[in-house]
């Protein structure tokens, strides 16, 4: 593929790998980021699926895509990779399969799996070095399930298993993983965080990503309408708005040197965000918990002050 | 190339060596890792031509194992105890992905307590995964165990994972003399494996190990899988002939041991039956007919074998190196349902012994036979019966009491 970036999305391939008709929700952005990361990845490639929403785009007899794929269970798609990898390098090496014909393997799975059952498997994935792409689409919580707290929900979320009550009004009283520094912090080769609002920087950043040899991993913000409560027609805007608030960072990773890809020209309140959805509603009604919005106003503040990008 | 002086851990890298294996994802655990520990160094010293990588945990370890065999390279890993507990979820799921992968378990009593000697709660805890089941008692059986394997899952009337079982310390770590073959008979026995079900090629791309909704299109699944580990026994014995013809030893799904006349019979499997078979020549040098089934596959169960072999007997205790809690020995459960509709079925009667490697001592086997002719006497059999004894209980009071609770 062309490593040279491109401008517009007039410029992101035509060809459509994931066809039309899957059971995902509508408006699910998790989807949308897995059609732009496919045109990017082209047909050549195996995906393999950790147990979440998108284990269901394959069911027997149906698939959606053009490409091969593999479900493994929750906690092990990194190490599903490995085998597949491994696999693929014997039988080229052993001369039974022509280099034209290798396949790129792509690890693809939820938040559930990606910051909590399957950290482990990441980890030894990426400190083997190992060549595969991972695509989580962090719609931060247990989507599949109906929408349960899981490492990736953000601070204040309503979740199913963390509903704002009389003696708990908060939501969610943890801090969202950092799994971004996480996997940073293994040093890969390439890492970086995608939205299906910013489609060119994610086909960029699949571009650049395929000259290294090792991890190449992206994280996805990917707006849910069930479980994020907001109408399936405002998904991408809303995707939109996390990157304009600050809450999103749009930023890539090569060999652990982290720069920012877009950085919004003035940050709009994290408010214009959070009062779209329903998961945060009793941060406003039925009484106002300023002290939330503050905090987590402050937390985004904080995150681009250290980066030296607001002052 | 003659005999070499192996253990049971020896005998098994041999196994994966002459088998050709391209690929071990690995993990270590006591008492397998010398496997895995034998062939890193063959690799790396440039002997064995294969690709080895050491794992993050079991769980990955059996995913990665599957993943190449879905990909078209023959795979081996192996593990014991607590490392095939924790990799339990993906034994079920290779096995429901119908890729010719061989394991090998080395038993070894799970947690808790924690402990290292061998039972079989281990590996009758994947009894009904789909995984088929060879369950071995010397070092040369372990060797051409791994090789029948192999053959036996890559034949595309089966297409199921085999795991090979011995017991921890008492074959892992015991060295016996074991016949290795020529690499060229046993490429003639085990030719090179060529995928016809399980690859992925741009050309023609499959997706595998997708999701079933419905009761009538998931039970079609699981009822192929049975089936297919009912032809296992059919292929087995193809297989079990091929083998002897080339190698000139000969296993087949059980073995007799002095059993044809005789009429009391101890039932066991893996190591602990050489115990059975020195108990079983005392009581014959005591005038008293006695004999041993070992049951050496016991996925597929072989149902027919053990039928015929018990006709006729008069009672049949069954040795389990295992307990279900709340009801006893698993394998006593499995013959009582393999004779239970047979009209002329003997006496069986069960007896849990050898858990975590606790030693089966003469006197116990004694009792066993003598338990066997009472019961035949009186026509009552009494519940499981727990191995123990006075010894061992003077010394468990021993440590009892040192902790206290004397």
């Amino acid at each position: 593929m062309d490593t040279i970036p491109i401008r517009s999305i007039r410029e992101i391939p035509p060809e459509e790998n994931m066809l039309s008709g899957t059971p995902a929700c509508a408006g699910c952005g998790g989807l949308l980021t897995l059609r732009h990361c496919l045109k990017a990845l082209g047909e050549k490639i195996v995906i393999v699926n950790a147990a979440s929403c998108f284990t269901l785009l394959s069911i027997y007899p149906f698939t959606p895509f053009k490409n091969s794929w593999l479900y493994t269970a929750m906690a092990c798609a990194p190490a599903g990779a490995q085998g597949v990898r491994d696999a693929l390098d014997i039988l080229i090496k052993k001369g039974k399969l022509d280099p034209e014909e290798d396949l790129k393997v792509v690890v693809l799975t939820g938040d559930g799996s990606a910051y909590d059952m399957g950290l482990s498997s990441t980890s030894g994935a990426i400190y083997r070095n190992l060549d595969f792409y991972y695509i989580c689409y962090d719609n931060e919580a247990y989507g599949n399930t109906g929408f349960q707290q899981s490492g990736a929900t953000p601070f204040a979320s309503r979740t199913a298993t963390s509903p704002p009550g009389g003696a708990r009004p908060t939501g969610a009283q943890l801090q969202k993983k950092d799994l971004f520094e996480i996997w940073n912090s293994h040093r890969p080769p390439y890492l970086a965080t995608i939205s299906p609002a910013y489609p060119v920087d994610l086909v960029n950043k699949f571009r650049k990503a395929e000259q290294y040899k090792g991890p190449k991993l992206f994280i996805s913000h990917s707006s849910c309408p069930p479980g994020w409560g907001f109408d399936p027609s405002h998904s991408v805007s809303l995707a939109k708005l996390a990157v304009e608030t600050g809450i999103w960072p749009l930023k890539e990773s090569v060999h652990g040197k982290v720069e920012h890809t877009f950085v919004p020209k003035k940050f709009k309140p994290v408010e214009d965000y959070l009062k779209e959805q329903e998961r945060f509603a009793h941060l406003f009604k039925p009484v106002r918990q300023e002290d939330i919005l503050k905090s987590i106003q402050e937390t985004v503040n904080e995150y681009w002050r250290k980066h030296k990008l607001l002052s | 190339m003659g005999k070499e002086m192996l253990t049971g851990n020896g005998a098994a890298a041999w196994g994966v060596r002459m088998a050709e294996v391209d690929y071990i994802p690995a993990y270590p655990i006591t008492p397998q890792t010398e496997i895995i520990e034998t062939i890193a160094k063959w690799i790396s010293d440039g002997a064995m031509d294969a690709s080895f990588v050491t794992m993050d945990s079991e769980h990955s370890m059996v995913t990665a194992a599957g993943a190449a065999s879905a990909t078209g390279v023959r795979t081996f890993t192996a593990t014991s105890s607590q490392g095939l507990l924790y990799g339990f979820e993906m034994i079920y799921t290779v096995a429901g992905w119908r890729v010719p992968l061989v394991m090998v378990n080395v038993s070894r009593g799970l947690s808790s307590p924690i402990t290292l000697g061998p039972d079989h709660n281990d590996i009758l805890a994947i009894r009904d995964s789909g995984f088929l089941q060879i369950h071995c008692e010397t070092c040369q059986e372990v060797f051409d165990s791994i090789l029948m394997a192999y053959k036996l899952a890559e034949d595309e009337r089966v297409l199921l994972p085999v795991i090979v079982n011995m017991d921890g310390f008492y074959l892992s770590f015991t060295r016996e003399p074991v016949e290795i073959p020529d690499v060229e008979t046993v490429r003639s026995f085990l030719p090179e494996y060529q995928p016809e079900h399980a690859f992925f090629k741009p050309a023609q791309p499959m997706a595998q190990g997708v999701a079933v909704l419905g009761g009538e299109f998931y039970s079609y699944f699981k009822y192929q899988m049975h089936l297919a580990s009912k032809n296992a026994l059919e292929v087995y014995k193809e297989v079990c002939g091929d083998f002897e013809q080339k190698f000139g030893r000969k296993y087949r799904t059980i073995e007799e041991y002095m059993l044809e006349d005789a009429e009391y019979v101890l039932v066991m499997t893996n190591s602990f039956s050489t115990l059975g078979k020195a108990a079983v020549k005392r009581a014959r040098e005591n005038g008293l007919k006695a004999g041993l089934l070992r049951l050496r596959v016991l996925r597929p169960f072989p149902d027919p074998d053990i039928k015929n072999a018990l006709k006729g007997k008069r009672a049949v205790a069954v040795i389990d190196q295992n307990i279900s809690i709340g009801k006893g020995g698993i394998i006593y459960s499995e013959m009582a349902g393999c004779l239970y509709n047979e009209i002329n079925r003997p006496l069986l009667l069960s007896f849990i012994g050898g858990l975590g490697g606790k030693n089966i001592s003469p006197e116990e086997f004694e009792l066993i036979f003598d338990k066997m002719i009472k019961a035949e006497d009186t026509g009552i059999v009494e519940a499981p019966h727990l191995l123990y004894t006075e010894n061992e209980w003077k010394e468990m009071a021993g440590l009892k009491e040192i902790a206290g609770k004397g």
